[in-house]
């Protein structure tokens, strides 16, 4: 059982987002980076499967050397390799690409992704590797059992959910659900420590032209101050939604 | 030319962002001075409805089951085309980048606004959990555009429509083995009112008024993130940065601290109320109207009203 997971390196959720003063990018100035939190379900469904299965974890980000300490981090909860492809990530395509051309010079049995990134919230990366691929693919998928080489998956879709079977390989994008939330894995000193010596390669990128392009971010707008209302005069409540709001 | 626009359907029926994206298609083609192609499952009844809502042409096909199939009809049946609009569903979801990966196009996915320029393509979308709003350029001859429902809203653009039956290969990789949809239920990412409800509430056993409140108001339920984590409710109610992300006109939080996690899922709503008993809880900062006080007084009368209120409408 070989399996990619693909790890996006994204600011922490906590973290308070701000932007460069000409308004292109993320101004990462004091913001830590974490494991995208859709990723980790998807490292640790990665870790059960080897250890009923056995294989090889790779983890793989495309991304500059800045996002090298979440691979380490990866390898500490329990991947065995890293691959970075060197690359500033600012399309999913080319993402997607690139991950395709490291899929098809290697051999895995299944592609792990996260349903999206906490950063662009793009939700595009995982559905574009399988399409490419032309690989079976489930978004949103909180269940996967394998029997040999057929994959059962379950998926959440608008109103309930949906079961797929599929033959392996195959590309999911995955959330919580794949693994709840008290089976995931952190990385304890003996995982640090043996995450060192853990093999970590770098692939060249092929540079695509990227159809898409950020031109400025903006803050949403704050929302003025809030009104407060009498517990006792909850009447209040739904004529100022009725006439005040229109939301009722 | 044409813009083509890919219409969602429920068993048949349309929901309100399938019209929303025949809208979106409409403002688009307006300021480009062209049609509406409108893609849609021969399985619906009343395709011609869509011309209510500005598409010109309606092209009706057997629809694959997956996200990859349909791709690759929409790739088949997508020619000559000035761009593509797909509503942000669970399912245009995982259409939008196939589409796009197969067609070499440009996607703009959680987009939130008919487009801002038309030569260079630029529109907003969400991005760090609508922590920003980023203004994306689309430099394509196939720009894709997945928005997400009710960011436009439902827009009525009469217009003259033909209905066309066509058909189209599609080839799904993966067997739909078992469909469960929870009947009655309003899905969350589409609803108008949200009610939702976090760890104040002390346990699963006190829902019914929440339930009371979502069904006087034909509202979605919805819950915090250790709610569904401890099993008072389904994983599919937790809202927030890592689980559904809504932006209704109306969202109701019930005993919900407010922590950044969560408000960077919900704070795209329109309209936010709060109930907390305590005074300094951070989401009355994001909230437009707030009661301090206890759930268990404040929600059961707020039914009652509400009641009244609707009786009387
Ligand atoms: C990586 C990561 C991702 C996360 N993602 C999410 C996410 O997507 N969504 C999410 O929701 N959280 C998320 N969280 C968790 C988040 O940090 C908070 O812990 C969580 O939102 C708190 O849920 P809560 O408000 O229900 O509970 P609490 O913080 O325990 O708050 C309960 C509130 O209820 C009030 N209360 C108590 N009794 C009553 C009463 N009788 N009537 C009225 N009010 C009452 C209290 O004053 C309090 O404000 C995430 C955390 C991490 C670390």
């Amino acid at each position: 059982m070989n399996t990619l997971v693909c790890i996006s390196h994204v600011p922490d959720t906590t973290a308070k987002i701000n932007f460069t003063s000409d308004g292109h990018s993320l101004d990462a100035t004091g913001v830590q980076f974490v494991i995208n939190p859709y990723d980790e379900f998807g490292l640790t469904k990665a870790l059960h499967l080897k250890e009923s299965l056995g294989g090889t974890i790779t983890v793989l980000n495309v991304g500059g050397p800045e996002t090298e300490p979440t691979l380490r981090k990866a390898l500490a909860i329990g991947a065995d390799q890293a691959v970075r492809i060197d690359a500033i990530p600012s399309d999913a395509i080319t993402v997607a690409q690139n991950i395709k051309n490291h899929i098809s010079a290697n051999s895995y049995d299944l592609i792990i992704c996260g349903q999206e990134s906490i950063d662009y919230n793009g939700q595009q990366v995982p559905a574009m590797i399988a399409a490419l691929l032309q690989l079976p693919f489930t978004n949103a998928c909180v269940g996967l059992d394998l029997s040999g080489s057929e994959a059962t998956t379950k998926a959440e879709i608008d109103g309930g959910h949906a079961t797929f079977k599929a033959t392996l390989p195959m590309v999911i994008g995955g959330k919580k659900g794949i693994v709840e939330e008290k089976d995931l894995r952190i990385p304890n000193m003996r995982g640090i420590m043996s995450a060192r010596s853990k093999p970590l390669k770098i692939e060249m990128a092929v540079e695509g032209v990227a159809p898409t392009k950020a031109v400025s971010f903006d803050k949403p707008v704050v929302k003025t101050a809030v009104r407060m209302i009498d517990p006792e005069n909850v009447e209040e409540l739904v004529r100022l939604l009725h006439e005040e709001a229109k939301a009722i | 030319m044409s813009i083509f626009v890919y219409v969602e359907d429920w068993n048949g029926a349309y929901k309100k962002s399938s019209f929303e994206a025949v809208s979106y298609a409409r403002i688009w083609a307006n300021s480009l001075n062209t049609s509406v192609t409108a893609l849609t499952s021969s399985v619906v009844s009343n395709p011609s409805v869509l011309g209510e809502y500005g598409a010109d042409q309606v092209l009706t096909f057997e629809i694959a089951k997956t996200g990859f199939g349909l791709a690759q009809q929409l790739q088949a049946l997508i020619q000559n085309a000035s761009g593509v609009v797909i509503s942000g569903t669970n399912f245009g979801k995982s259409v939008a980048p196939a589409f796009t990966a197969l067609s070499s196009g440009a996607l703009s996915s959680n987009t939130t606004s008919t487009p801002i320029t038309i030569s260079p393509l630029t529109v907003k979308r969400g991005a760090f959990s609508s922590k920003g709003i980023e203004t994306i350029e689309l430099s394509s001859e196939m720009p894709i555009i997945c928005f997400v429902p009710n960011s436009i809203g439902v827009q009525e653009f009469p217009t003259a429509c033909t209905v066309t039956e066509t058909q189209a290969e599609g080839n799904d990789l993966l067997s739909v083995e078992e469909i469960t949809i929870a009947s009655g239920k309003i899905a969350l990412p589409e609803a108008d009112v949200v009610v939702s409800a976090g760890r104040g509430l002390k346990g699963p056993e006190h829902w019914g008024m929440i339930e009371a409140l979502a069904d006087v108001l034909g509202a979605a339920t919805a819950c915090s993130k250790p709610v569904s984590d401890i099993g008072w409710r389904p994983h599919n109610e937790h809202v927030g940065q890592t689980g559904i992300q809504v932006n209704p006109n109306l969202y109701i939080a019930i005993g919900i601290s407010g922590a950044i996690q969560h408000l960077a899922g919900v704070s795209a709503s329109k309209t936010i109320v709060v109930v907390n008993t305590d005074p300094e809880a951070p989401f009355f900062k994001a909230a437009d109207y707030g009661i301090v006080g206890d759930a268990f007084q404040v929600v059961p009368k707020l039914v009652d009203t509400l009641r009244a209120f609707k009786a009387d409408q």
